[in-house]
């Protein structure tokens, strides 16, 4: 692999590690030269993956891009940063480390040594939890394929095409697991996989929220933020899969999940920071006459994206959930570190819902409400970013502040579905709802005059009205780094 | 866990007449008489005393015994008359109290035993020339007028006292579970009123009103109950197309080998994986070619490979059904050369009319739906050395699943010859199932296209790719998905409901029309089965429980 003189090497690799062979037609960590099914299976794979990259990938034409590229799997030294053409990016097949003392944490199985092979028993679930989580992978790359031609900066359009590559990789991650461990089965769900696509009406992607456009880059950050961090905690639980492949797969894939976090933390913030500076510069909270984006309208793009991932969660109460755990396919959140008996069958919690036009709260069974857990989670790690803002705002000696909107807004899925929440929290009747949704969630002239903020800044260093520059730039380079050269075509 | 006799030694149908403790067979000429006299200690299990002519397992494994060897030792005998040692009593049936000790596991195990040996009665009268005829010298009760039932006539001695009858319901808060119910309205065509009350008097009905509604063909003073009996037997004789002159094939010992985990034959070697619940059963084809003809065949006797094989099978099945119930799956593999397989085919087609060789068709044909209602998954496993072919084809066919290697094992055996099966003209109806159609036909049921276009492709090999598109394999892989394949499918299989897949296959296996045979398998005893489980039958104080203690069953009176 060639150096670039202005990078240098990537810093060398200091944890345990086991190296990816990029000799390979496709890089990987799982002996793939000497599994010939495997590789038969992924051979054939492969064009077809490239084929979907050419028509739904990133529209913008591009020579090459800054990109990050896995070289390891250990704790240091696993990226490598180089200018690559974005086809001829190495998606390749990275598992973490296998432990071989590795063991069942929780529910029947506990205490048994971890799976290496899909036991017949569990095959379909596993398959249907892979499935579903491949299928998100793709979908976030079609929805953010036009981005590209109104990005607010080069630094912007290299992290949006990062976030692509490695969701693209993650694809991977998932086909992997269906060609190795599911047979022809497999292979023909990981085909399903490049046919169903985005907001495709005759073969849609699995999960709601990614058929949903994504229209400007505001809602990208918010989905960046809010549902890529749905999928964090989803793999979070895989991880703790007692399928010890499928969990060492997707503890790789959360470290590359945490650029895509970073990219939506501070993309939000950047906006923010900008409206804050608009705001006390012309003393008035409407700045789209100065070409930023109004507070109130981030808050309803905040209240559209969050409440749309909750229902990523599905519902609160689940006998899948409860399954998959006692079956051992699928853990909780940071499983091994939870202080009780990690099998759960004598366990409650206490569960919201509406009842009689009230939210009140009733106990249920543990093991049925393992969604309403990981949300919890979720919650809790997603308060944190909009306190960051909010820091901003502060920051700014501005008063107003962002808020996580109510459980219970805007839902559809789960316990909440079917009724009106506002985002205080107030159950609302249909007319009182039809009264205020244009004040929480976003119009379609909200959608409109943030759309007509987006002009693409393609010179290097420069950033569109709406949004401040990062603080630094990627991999310790400057902000005006040539993140991305784009292709001529591109240019005009 | 394997089921045994409460002294832990598991159930063995190994019977020779030397040894038989409840049977007497007399033979003379072209009649011979079956005389049942139990031993009242013999039972096959300690706890009951098998008093009045009841019968157990053990009792009933000796009747099999018998039949069989009626069929292959003795050409000569052309009606075989069936009839009690004791005195005013012919046979009360089976043993309540071995009932009410036995798991249902063991209840439903031995009432599907007696069933086929019932059934195999009926298929020599129809198949073999050999009418049996039930002379009841006495009281035939329950099991024992079932026995009767499945002969060709029933003759009840007229002494004003002896009745035949059905008193499981009124008495036990059971069915009569070995055909009864069935045969009264099915095969002897009794009014559906008359059989209600006659199921429903636990006395049941003496000669002449048994002989009005059809439940017996005739009723005889004690003076001329042997006269008539003879006469009977020896008109049905002399319809027999049995030779005259010919030598048996006796039954010699079969040659098995045992330890923990395997059961092996000359033939049929069976490797028990206790963890993953389940038998690897392999079946061989024979070495020779087939002898030239008839006598050669027979002078071959036991050893005449389909003979041998068929034996081997009927062991097997009969002893991992009884003393291997946890062992669910049942993974049904050939090896050696289909052209020889195919050789031995057409020779059994070709002297389907030699004596001996219709046996041994008859019984293969027997085994095989042993086969198809064996509680266990079968499935069959075809590879490169398989020989699938023909008669070895019926065992795929009779599996609930098929899976074919497309190709050869490339990192074992790259050099080997991909599997083929053969679909041959004897699977068109040679051996044909309890529901009356081949298994090919049950296959193809309502897709009369598909069983033409495989009825044009008779007698050629069909590698993977063609038995899938011709329909006749689950699914063909390459040895890329194979191996993987086949162990998720095996451990998803055992992670099932064994009661589920019992129903589900059993539902599967059998499409089309009803037969008495699918009906006493079907409907008999899934209700049977089910009355059995329930607490009027075997709770604390129900029917059978409290048979013989001087209370009557306790009942819960809600109909379900």
């Amino acid at each position: 692999m060639s150096i670039d003189p202005r990078t240098g090497p990537a810093p060398a690799p200091t944890g345990p590690l086991s190296t990816i062979d990029y000799s390979e037609r496709i890089p990987n960590n799982v002996n793939l030269a000497e599994d010939r099914r495997l590789q038969r299976a992924l051979e054939g794979w492969q064009p077809k993956f490239l084929d979907w990259w050419k028509t739904l990938g990133p529209a913008l034409p591009t020579k090459d891009v800054y990109l990050r590229t896995a070289i390891a799997v250990g704790r240091d030294g696993w990226a490598h940063f180089d200018h690559v053409p974005m086809e001829e990016y190495r998606w390749g097949i990275f598992l973490a480390e296998r432990d071989p003392d590795r063991v069942v944490n929780f529910g029947k199985h506990k205490g048994a040594p971890a799976w290496q092979e899909v036991p017949g028993e569990h095959r379909a679930d596993l398959l249907r939890l892979i499935v579903i989580q491949g299928d998100t992978e793709p979908a976030s790359v079609e929805q953010q394929r036009i981005l590209g031609e109104t990005a607010p900066s080069i630094y912007d359009l290299r992290n949006l095409f990062q976030v692509n590559v490695e969701e693209g990789r993650h694809l991977w991650a998932m086909v992997y697991l269906l060609h190795a461990y599911f047979g022809r089965e497999g292979r023909e769900e990981a085909e399903q996989l490049l046919k169903r696509n985005s907001g495709d009406v005759d073969a849609p992607r699995i999960l709601g929220a990614f058929n949903e456009e994504t229209t400007d880059w505001l809602q990208f950050f918010m989905f960046t933020y809010f549902t890529d961090r749905d999928g964090k905690y989803q793999l979070g639980t895989l991880k703790e899969s007692a399928f010890d492949p499928l969990a060492r797969t997707c503890e790789f894939m959360l470290k590359e999940e945490a650029h895509h976090m970073f990219v939506g933390t501070t993309g939000v913030q950047r906006t923010v920071e900008r409206t804050a500076e608009l705001m006390k510069e012309h003393g008035t909270a409407d700045i789209l006459p100065y070409g930023g984006i109004p507070l109130a309208v981030i808050q309803k793009y905040l209240n559209f994206q969050y409440s749309v991932s909750l229902d990523l969660f599905g519902s609160e109460q689940s006998t899948n959930a409860g399954n998959y755990y006692t079956s051992g396919v699928k853990g909780r959140w940071q499983e091994t570190r939870r202080k009780d008996d990690h099998v759960l069958l004598d366990d409650t919690r206490e569960m919201r819902l509406v009842e009689d036009g009230r939210i009140v709260t009733k106990t249920v069974p543990m093991l049925s409400a393992l969604n309403l857990d990981l949300r919890d989670e979720y919650v809790a790690d997603c308060a944190n970013g909009v306190r960051r803002w909010n820091q901003a705002l502060e920051d700014a000696g501005l008063d107003e502040r962002l808020t996580l909107p109510h459980e219970g807004f805007n839902r559809k899925v789960g316990v909440y579905a079917g009724h009106h929440v506002s985002p205080d929290g107030e159950v609302l009747d249909e007319a009182a709802w039809q009264a205020s949704e244009g004040e929480w969630l976003p119009t379609a002239e909200d959608r409109q005059a943030v759309a007509a903020l987006m002009v693409p800044e393609y010179e290097y260093g420069k950033f569109a009205g709406w949004i401040a520059p990062p603080q630094t730039g990627i991999n310790d380079q400057p902000v005006e780094f040539d993140y991305v050269h784009l292709a001529e075509e591109g240019l005009v | 866990m394997t089921l045994t006799t409460t002294e832990g030694a598991a159930v063995d149908f190994d019977a020779a007449p030397d040894r038989y403790k409840h049977w007497r067979l007399d033979l003379d000429g072209e009649i011979a008489t079956v005389n049942l006299l139990v031993d009242e200690a013999g039972g096959l299990v300690p706890g009951y005393q098998l008093k009045m002519n009841s019968y157990d397992l053990g009792v009933d494994i000796e009747l099999y015994d018998i039949v069989q060897r009626l069929r292959f030792e003795h050409p000569e005998v052309r009606s075989v008359v069936m009839t009690g040692g004791l005195e005013r009593m012919f046979c009360a049936g089976a043993n309540i109290r071995m009932l009410a000790q036995s798991s249902h596991a063991w209840k439903v195990n031995f009432c599907k035993f007696t069933n086929e040996t019932r059934n195999g009665i009926e298929d020599a009268t129809q198949n073999s020339g050999q009418t049996w005829i039930a002379a009841l010298n006495g009281t035939a009760a329950g099991g024992g007028y079932e026995l009767a039932l499945a002969c060709d006539q029933i003759v009840l001695v007229d002494d004003g006292s002896s009745t035949v009858s059905l008193p499981e319901v009124p008495l036990l808060g059971v069915l009569p579970g070995t055909g009864g119910l069935t045969r009264v309205v099915d095969k002897r065509h009794v009014r559906k009123d008359r059989a209600d009350l006659f199921a429903t008097k636990s006395e049941g009905y003496r000669g002449a009103t048994a002989v009005e509604w059809g439940l017996i063909d005739e009723t005889v003073p004690r003076a001329r109950f042997d006269e008539v009996v003879r006469g009977r037997a020896q008109a049905a004789a002399a319809n027999s197309r049995r030779p005259r002159q010919a030598t048996g094939v006796v039954l010699t010992p079969l040659a098995r080998t045992e330890d923990r985990d395997s059961i092996s034959y000359s033939h049929v070697t069976a490797r028990i994986d206790r963890d993953a619940r389940r038998v690897d059963i392999t079946v061989q084809a024979p070495a020779e070619r087939p002898p030239a003809d008839a006598a050669a065949v027979l002078a071959l006797g036991v050893d005449y490979w389909p003979l041998a094989v068929t034996r081997q099978l009927d062991d097997l099945i009969l002893r991992l059904r009884t003393n291997e119930h946890l062992i669910g799956t049942w993974v049904l593999r050939t090896a050696g050369d289909s052209g020889t397989v195919l050789a031995y085919d057409e020779q059994l087609a070709e002297l389907a009319d030699d004596w001996f060789v219709n046996e041994v068709r008859h019984y293969f044909k027997r085994t095989l739906k042993r086969l198809d209602v064996s509680s266990r998954s079968l499935i069959a496993v075809i590879e490169p050395g398989s020989c699938f072919a023909g008669l070895l084809l019926e065992l795929a066919l009779a599996a609930d699943r098929q899976y074919m290697l497309a190709g050869v094992y490339e990192d074992v055996d790259p050099d080997a010859e991909p599997a083929t099966i053969v679909v041959a003209a004897s699977n068109d109806g040679a051996y044909p199932m309890g529901n009356g159609l081949s298994r090919l036909e049950s296959r193809f049921w309502g897709h009369g296209d598909g069983l033409a276009a495989v009825r044009a492709e008779l007698g050629k090999p069909l590698d993977a790719e063609a038995a899938d598109r011709f329909g006749l394999v689950t699914v063909a892989l390459d040895d890329i998905d194979f191996a993987d394949e086949l162990r998720i499918v095996l451990e998803e299989r055992a992670s099932l409901s064994p009661d589920a897949l019992t129903g589900m296959e059993a539902n599967h296996r059998f499409v089309g029309p009803e037969t008495i045979e699918t009906k006493i398998f079907g409907r008999l005893t899934a209700w049977q089965n089910w009355i059995f489980i329930r607490p009027n039958a075997s709770g604390p104080d129900g029917a059978l429980r409290r048979f013989g203690t001087g209370q009557r069953g306790d009942y819960d009176l809600n109909r379900v």
